[in-house]
């Protein structure tokens, strides 16, 4: 043990790993929100209750039926996925012509419905969800003690973040859906189904916020609230960050997860506020955001 | 082309004779309902309601008037009612004093929440008001004087002016009364003024009015700063009359409570805020047995307004009136 500005540097690596922890699930729930509004230019205030809904899937399918963590890492977010695409069916759809203002008010309303439905149903205590066997203990790396759950999830979110950046920057398909968020109406000139294309790509941004749930579920505790508090601070990340570019949503995700980390370290009142801090200072320098470009 | 929120037609009409008269005529009979009011119903519901109507009609002064959705009206009206209850509690103010203490608290986080906010648009200005209300509730869930989960509870109503007690029912319910008929009067004013039509145009078209010579930004950061110290005001009155100041007031759903509020009233409406608000509290109190179903009722009424209703009763009734 040694000590870096008179801080034990295992307290420190250790807040840093949190950081680096809540940073995976602020990249994966602001891309989401991205790669959402690049398409419906909607801002889906539902994202938190999405995320929150996959780790109740995958704590009742392992409580009902035994399906454990891994299965639920891909059924979770079809099941929640699905469930997108029948919102936008069902209720965005009629939106688009509107003021973007209708978006965020009628996905408030969903993310109302759905947080209260699951604390009618299961209260508002947290339940726990049991850890998967192959990834308990940890190793040692001399300066810090590094659970091993904590470094899949550090690996796999990005993981995910780098491929959906792969898939929208430097694939066709990815060519396609920057071009109808451009101008829709030439590509459907060229026969592309940019309806079709609009429902599966918030069936997608829903599927992350799922996936990011399940990924927390052994973290935190899988309670009805978990998804609403998370969100407000994803949008000030998403502020901060600005919606423009998938890369810039997941460097600003990482980076803020890590700076709230260390303020733990330092200054452990201003944690819950570090980063609503960071927003304003940001708007006062860069009002576009980081990575944004002037509207 | 794009519909907008708060439907320009229904208040870009000139306002002829008929329709001042129509607005003048709702007024009166708004005011003297109120008036005999508690002689058939509870009259702590009905103060409450007009302090409800009056943070609604605040709100509704940005988003109907200014097309600005602040979504993060809370913290004006939660941080007035905590620095009403502290000033009267502890600093042992007249309440006229307390209040005063308050909406001033909340003009002036409005000065500073709006002039980071207005820096961006649309959504984003959304997502910005919703950021800075969440960061001061916690800093009022940390604070000493707030009281934390507590709150500051059994705030003396004290002496009007020194001089009238406000335990009688009758002097706390007619300055509840004062208030909030005082308020949408000061707000029905703004609106009609020169300062009001400004405030239209930017709404209806930003780039235009900047080409007129308008500096859009300052009409913009005195119309928020004018819709906090209103919300405050509502929030300080409150304070008041519940006697009570608590995290409830300046949590994220009390911010989505004074949307729901305006846009079941109807968006961009001078009677719309008012009728909304009386309306889900009604739900509110008549639903109280029901408990944790308000969330999915509220959650229901969004959806329903936004897809189908979007005037919102009173402006579904105008518009009747019409065709």
């Amino acid at each position: 043990m040694f000590e870096i500005f008179g801080i034990p540097s295992g307290a420190l690596f250790g807040q840093l790993l949190i950081g680096l922890i809540n940073g995976s699930f602020y990249a994966l729930l602001s891309l989401g929100l991205a790669v959402i509004f690049g398409m419906l230019n909607i801002i889906n205030f539902s994202h938190g209750a999405q995320y929150m809904l996959g780790a109740f899937v995958a704590y009742l399918i392992l409580q009902y039926s035994g399906i454990g963590y891994w299965p639920a890492l891909i059924i979770a977010p079809l099941v929640v996925g699905l469930l997108g695409v029948i919102i936008e069916r069902v209720f965005l759809q009629w939106l688009y012509k509107l003021d973007h203002l209708y978006g965020l008010l009628l996905t408030f309303g969903l993310a109302l419905i759905i947080e209260g439905i699951v604390r009618n149903k299961f209260g508002s205590a947290g339940l726990p969800y049991t850890m998967p066997e192959s990834l308990r203990g940890g190793q040692n790396l001399g300066f810090m003690f590094l659970p091993n759950y904590r470094a899949w999830v550090i690996v796999a979110s990005l993981a995910i973040c780098i491929s959906t950046w792969f898939v929208i920057e430097r694939t066709r398909l990815g060519a396609y859906l920057r071009a109808a968020t451009e101008n829709p109406t030439l590509v459907r000139a060229f026969g592309i189904n940019v309806p079709v294309m609009i429902t599966l790509t918030y069936g997608f941004g829903v599927a992350l916020a799922a996936f990011a749930g399940v990924m927390a579920a052994p973290i935190y505790n899988v309670s009805p609230q978990m998804g609403s508090e998370l969100i407000i601070v994803v949008f000030a990340v998403v502020v901060i960050g600005g919606m423009g570019s998938i890369l810039g949503a997941i460097v600003t995700g990482f980076g803020l997860g890590v700076v709230e980390g260390l303020t733990k370290v330092f200054f452990p009142e201003a944690s819950n506020t570090v980063i609503f801090v960071i927003m304003a200072i940001v708007l006062l320098v860069r009002p576009a955001g980081l990575f944004g470009r002037r509207a | 082309m794009e519909e907008r929120i708060a439907q320009p037609a229904a208040v870009a009409a000139p306002p002829t004779f008929l329709r001042a008269n129509a607005e003048a005529i709702a007024f009166v009979v708004m005011a003297v309902g109120l008036a005999v009011a508690p002689f058939f119903t509870y009259p702590l519901f009905l103060m409450q309601a007009m302090c409800f109507a009056l943070f609604a009609c605040a709100f509704n002064l940005l988003i109907g008037y200014v097309g600005l959705l602040s979504f993060g009206h809370a913290l004006y009206f939660g941080w007035a009612s905590y620095l009403a209850a502290h000033a009267a509690k502890v600093w042992g103010l007249t309440p006229e004093l307390a209040i005063l203490t308050g909406t001033a608290t909340a003009a002036i986080l409005g000065l500073v929440a709006g002039s980071l906010a207005i820096r961006r648009q649309g959504i984003y200005f959304a997502m910005i008001t919703l950021a800075l209300a969440q960061m001061m509730f916690f800093f009022a869930l940390q604070a000493e004087f707030t009281g934390g989960e507590d709150g500051i509870q059994a705030v003396p109503r004290g002496y009007l002016f020194g001089l009238i007690d406000l335990r009688n029912d009758v002097a706390i319910y007619a300055l509840v009364l004062f208030v909030f008929l005082g308020g949408f009067l000061l707000i029905y004013r703004i609106i009609h003024s020169p300062f009001g039509e400004v405030l239209k145009a930017i709404r209806e078209n930003e780039p235009r009015a900047i080409s007129l010579g308008y500096k859009t930004d300052r009409y913009k950061l005195i119309a928020f700063i004018l819709s906090a110290a209103l919300a405050g005001l509502a929030g300080s009155t409150k304070a008041i009359v519940m006697q009570l100041a608590s995290l409830t007031d300046v949590n994220w759903p009390m911010s989505g409570e004074v949307v729901l509020m305006t846009l079941v009233g109807g968006l961009g409406t001078i009677f719309g805020p008012v009728v909304g608000a009386f309306v889900i509290l009604a739900m509110q109190f008549k639903l109280s047995v029901v408990g944790e179903w308000v969330l999915v009722i509220q959650g229901v009424i969004f959806v329903t307004c936004v897809l189908l209703f979007r005037r919102g009763i009173v402006g579904e009734i105008t518009a009747r009136f019409k065709s």
